[in-house]
């Protein structure tokens, strides 16, 4: 059987600035991180043939054709939400594997922090999929209006399953935004938060304090694939996607299925570890850094139990104190801050830092990597990632 | 703890279809009920096209006893991550029913303080608005 896995390599990465408001539209930004991202590839526009971008995106593919002049696009697709990233690399993976394209495009960017946003919030668009209808006419209603308050209630599930204090997800976004205060190029540079702060921290929907969520900014992130032949002649040290794939269950929702039996757990996860394993052909021991959705400070251990890092109830315990799933631990977690330290593009700068950590250029590197893992959308439908040099 | 809906900003309504209006109308009649499937008996919340199980389209809607336990809930505390509508705080509950299915509801006349997973509790029928009634839960003693 053809396989995608390891025919195609991230060439190219482009990341804009984090801000509270960039006073640029979304397309732009979306073009200026594309440009940067070709330019880190040594191609152009004309090298491109594919574009993969994400459902809520703005930019939609023939805004951008046109303002890059881009004459060779002819394969595009979209995944969803926010789990959407690792899916949108293998979309491009197997469109090169396929033989369906060369040069694949993938892009994303959010105004969240200025509002500026072309498409309108969920809550106010009269476009809403059939999907998305049923989380709001079943939740709005009765004040739940925001997936925080989802994740609130798994993560109070959670806590009463397997006996977990208040403030125990303090340490990790300690480590976050440790490794965030390091990062010249993200929000919160030089900004390191004491367990104090995170203990005096407003509780915003119980049992989440503000500093467990991550803060709504503008960004955007880009990255060009091509096949591996082609990487080979290229400016970097082709980064090749070993193992790929999405996963939607049976009451699986944005951020938290609160409709399956046990709801302390991810189901997604577990399928997209299982799969992205198995095609990678290795195993949690053999991974040097894993790029996890730190939407929500506790998705972080319930995604290292379902990927079989730690058993399952022993995620916390795990990150207790932090040393585990810091640059030197068993296993170094979001290595430039993920959403919770470095900045929230909807995990796309989290593929962004395991390529960076591949190619050895991290602000926080680990020595010799050369396996890493990301995993987009926990909590709902998810994705997953394993990218080796 | 009761609701206090803040006057001027619309209560968000649920958008109703063929699938589900038959949930949302019991409610003016003090009714809860639920969908279950002619052929094999499954119960469901929420409503949906077609059986899970056997993928029978001709559901009946059977009234439920309005009796559950608490199997999660949250409390919104803080203005700005909540729904503007509804004064903070107010407590969102997953609650399992007898009959077999989880619902997402509110709790009233209970502090935060006092919830515990498993808490018995019994569906009670709130008009909010003229055109708008919610299944909400309050204590059930036992």
């Amino acid at each position: 059987m053809t396989s995608f896995k390891n025919r195609a390599a991230v060439v190219g990465i482009g990341l804009s600035p984090f801000t509270e408001n960039c006073g640029k539209t979304e397309l732009r930004t979306t073009c200026e991180t594309i440009k940067t991202a070709l330019e880190d590839a040594g191609l152009t526009p004309r090298d491109v043939d594919g574009m993969i971008k994400q459902t809520d995106d703005a930019s939609d593919e023939h805004a951008v054709t046109s303002a890059m002049g881009m004459p060779n696009l002819t394969y595009y697709g979209e995944t969803r939400w926010n789990g959407a990233p690792c899916g949108m690399m293998m979309r491009a993976a197997i469109g090169i594997a396929a033989g369906s394209c060369h040069t694949v495009v993938i892009c994303r960017a959010v105004n969240g922090g200025s509002k500026l946003r072309t498409v309108p919030s969920m809550r106010t668009s009269g476009q809403m999929s059939t999907s998305d209808l049923l989380h709001w006419t079943f939740h709005a209603p009765f004040g739940l209006s925001v997936e925080t308050g989802s994740v609130a209630m798994m993560t109070r599930k959670y806590m009463a399953q397997y006996g977990i204090d208040k403030d125990a997800f303090g340490d990790i976004v300690n480590v976050c935004r440790e490794n965030g205060a390091r990062n010249p190029d993200g929000f919160f540079y030089q900004k390191e938060m004491t367990l104090d702060e995170y203990q005096k921290s407003d509780m915003l929907i119980d049992p989440l304090r503000k500093l467990d969520c991550r803060q709504e900014m503008d960004g955007a992130a880009a990255f060009i694939v091509t096949s591996l032949e082609r990487a080979r002649d290229l400016k970097q040290t082709p980064i090749a996607i070993l193992g790929a794939a999405q996963a939607t269950l049976p009451d699986t929702e944005s951020m938290a299925g609160l409709y399956r039996k046990d709801i302390a757990g991810m189901p997604e996860v577990a399928a997209v570890g299982k799969r992205i394993f198995e095609m990678a052909g290795v195993t949690p021991a053999d991974i040097d850094t894993a790029q996890l959705d730190d939407s929500y400070s506790p998705l972080v251990p319930i995604q290292l139990e379902e990927l079989g890092f730690c058993q399952k109830g022993e995620g916390v315990p795990f990150c207790s104190g932090g040393d585990q799933i810091r640059l030197n631990g068993k296993i170094p977690v979001n290595t430039a801050g993920g959403s919770l330290g470095e900045g929230h593009i909807h995990n796309m700068n989290h593929i962004i830092e395991a390529v960076r950590q591949l190619r050895g250029t991290s602000i926080n590197q680990v020595k010799d990597a050369s396996l890493g893992l990301v995993v987009s959308g926990a909590g709902g439908p998810a994705s997953g990632l394993i990218l080796g040099r | 703890m009761k609701m206090t809906y803040v006057q001027g900003i619309p209560i968000l309504r649920p958008y109703i279809d063929f699938d589900n209006e038959e949930f949302w109308k019991a409610h003016q009649e003090g009714k809860l009920v639920f969908q279950q499937c002619k052929n094999c008996g499954l119960t469901v919340h929420r409503p949906r096209p077609m059986c899970p199980r056997c993928l029978d389209t001709e559901p009946n809607w059977v009234e439920s006893t309005g009796l559950g336990k608490i199997y999660s809930w949250t409390t919104f505390r803080y203005d700005r991550a909540a729904y503007p509508g509804i004064q903070v705080p107010y407590i969102v509950v997953l609650v399992d029913m007898v009959e077999g299915v989880r619902m997402l509801s509110n709790l009233e006349g209970v502090e935060p303080e006092d919830i515990e997973v498993g808490m018995p509790v019994e569906v009670f029928f709130d008009r909010v608005d003229d055109d708008l009634v919610l299944p909400k839960f309050k204590r059930r003693e036992t």
